[in-house]
């Protein structure tokens, strides 16, 4: 258990955080979708952040700011589910199978894309 | 100012979730059982904090944005799960990152409706 790993994470979480909170706003005050675009968007570009950094295998250090704290708190695993449920409860049948299928395929391949990307670069 | 907020907030939630992956979880687990955990009892809290606490109770919108979009926000994550995904993947355990996902898509479903159902029978009563 280490003090600065502990602030390396919340550094990061802190600016992660605030970039989904804006970026959120941002799209809310352009459109007012009632698919929840914002949170899809952010969770598949931090998921393939999160690969790039796993592939790049930048160390301990970066991996916890960027990694844990900052592509960590940019994603968010509550809001999507919530949104899902919320979907669900609206009878928007259609947009909450898209919104999981999207998410889960999205984040997944760009998070392989971020990784085999980051392995290409790593030691350079 | 609520920007500061949400940040502050947002690093709380990121170094709780850090804690309890090296608290609870040894970092030589094949499975990934502490984003499980902490993405599990996230959307619990996120549905039943936004469905009772935030409708029923008069509590600034600072505060709500703070502890929801920032606090329990941040202490989920979708990034870590997509690429431990790969990594079983990588190490070739299908089964387990098929398991993951599975777990991950109707677990979290469930604890959000469970969350958005306890907060409903609170208010009933």
């Amino acid at each position: 258990m280490n003090l600065i790993d502990f602030l390396l994470v919340g550094t990061g979480g802190f600016f992660g955080a605030i970039s989904r909170f804006a970026f959120g706003q941002y799209i809310g005050r352009r459109h007012s979708p009632a698919f929840p675009i914002a949170t899809l968007i952010v969770n598949v570009l931090g998921s393939f952040l999160l690969g790039l950094l796993t592939g790049l295998e930048t160390g301990q250090y970066l991996l916890l700011l960027i990694g844990t704290g900052f592509s960590g708190a940019l994603t968010t695993f509550s809001t999507f589910k919530l949104e899902s449920v919320q979907l669900h409860l609206n009878k928007r049948k259609k947009m909450f199978i898209v919104y999981h299928a999207l998410s889960y395929a999205g984040g997944i391949s760009l998070a392989f894309i971020g990784f085999q990307l980051g392995s290409l670069f790593s030691g350079m | 100012m609520l920007y500061l907020f949400v940040g502050l907030a947002g690093a709380l939630g990121s170094m709780l979730r850090y804690g309890v992956g090296i608290l609870l979880f040894p970092a030589d687990a094949v499975f990934p059982f502490s984003t499980l955990t902490v993405n599990l009892i996230g959307s619990f809290l996120l549905a039943w904090l936004t469905k009772h606490l935030f409708t029923n109770l008069n509590i600034p919108t600072t505060a709500k944005t703070a502890i929801g979009t920032g606090f329990v926000a941040s202490f989920t994550t979708f990034s870590t799960l997509s690429v431990e995904t790969i990594e079983l993947v990588e190490n070739g355990m299908l089964i387990l990152a098929s398991l993951y996902i599975l777990v991950s898509i109707l677990g979290g479903l469930s604890m959000s409706m469970l969350g958005f159902h306890t907060a409903e029978r609170r208010k009933k009563k």
